[in-house]
């Protein structure tokens, strides 16, 4: 019978550090995922990741079982997150201003039954990753969770430590930083 | 179209685009050999306390020589008793002075 994370946990803090093996297989793939969405290249992800698992080792004996393990891993891994983007912040604006003929052609075509169709979705992707990147750090993270993953403002201010009403400003402001960035890419357009 | 529902579109094709959750092939070992290699809190003190010690040498040679630079380069004190009858001469001339 597989043991439980509370099993496992209490195994590791008495000095048995391979009983942590089973709660990274566990978790690793949502880890993952969860890197996925603020990190492109393949070794940044592990990176990431593997940053994530090792702060949760080494904080192993702060956990407090009053909520699940996972949702105490997963404010580990948003914040590892965050802590990634704002250390590679540089390059953000000059995204945002060189759009691809595609995705180009997206915005040209935006609203009709074209743009619905799987080739366009691409530049459509390619179009919202960019606006992204685009963003500063705390925006890309609160637009990423809440409009995105759909999470509620109270969990992620659970996830990220800011206040309720923090949160909502920054959701405010993502908006509408969004929205310059894309009138400046097609200013004749929206302005 | 206006700008807010571009991005709800937009928005809306980043929610269908769920990232994948596929790890590498035994991640877990990787991660497992890095726990593996983390010093305990145990060699952190030992490291700590051999920083310590290590500077112990270099911080008294320093105490050593402010002191003897110190010594050496400080005026000579004056010798108390030849002080004090000069400075009550000083100080009864500086009063005497303006009656003149």
């Amino acid at each position: 019978m597989e043991s439980t994370d509370q099993e496992l946990i209490a195994a590791v803090l008495d000095g048995d550090a391979s009983s942590f093996e089973p709660l990274v297989t566990r978790y690793q793939p949502r880890v993952f995922a969860t890197a996925r969405r603020y990190a492109r290249r393949k070794d940044e992800v592990e990176d990431i990741v593997q940053e994530i698992f090792i702060k949760a080792y080494r904080k192993l004996s702060t956990y407090r079982a009053e909520a699940p393990f996972e949702n105490w891993l997963m404010r580990m891994a948003v914040r590892t997150c965050y802590d990634f983007l704002r250390k590679h912040q540089r390059n953000r604006e000059h995204n945002v201003t060189e759009i691809s003929s595609e995705e180009n052609d997206w915005l040209e075509n935006v609203g009709e039954d074209t743009t619905e169709r799987e080739s366009k979705r691409d530049a459509a992707k390619a179009l919202v990753n960019r606006l992204l990147e685009g963003l500063s750090p705390d925006f890309r993270l609160v637009i990423t969770l809440l409009e995105i993953e759909e999470k509620s403002v109270k969990e992620i201010a659970e996830l990220t430590g800011w206040s309720v009403s923090l949160v909502k400003v920054r959701a405010h402001r993502a908006r509408n930083q969004m929205r310059k960035m894309l009138a400046r890419v097609a200013p004749e357009k929206y302005l | 179209m206006k700008l807010d529902q571009i991005i709800e579109k937009l928005l809306l094709t980043a929610r269908k685009d769920q990232p994948s959750d596929r790890v590498p092939y035994a991640f877990e070992k990787r991660i497992m050999a890095q726990i593996a290699d983390l010093p305990s809190a145990d060699d952190l003190w030992a490291a700590w306390s051999r920083l310590l010690w290590r500077a112990v040498a270099p911080c008294a040679a320093v105490a050593v020589l402010t002191v003897v630079v110190w010594v050496s380069v400080s005026p000579a004190q004056p010798d108390r008793a030849m002080l004090d009858p000069e400075l009550e001469e000083i100080v009864a001339m500086a009063i005497e002075l303006p009656a003149e």
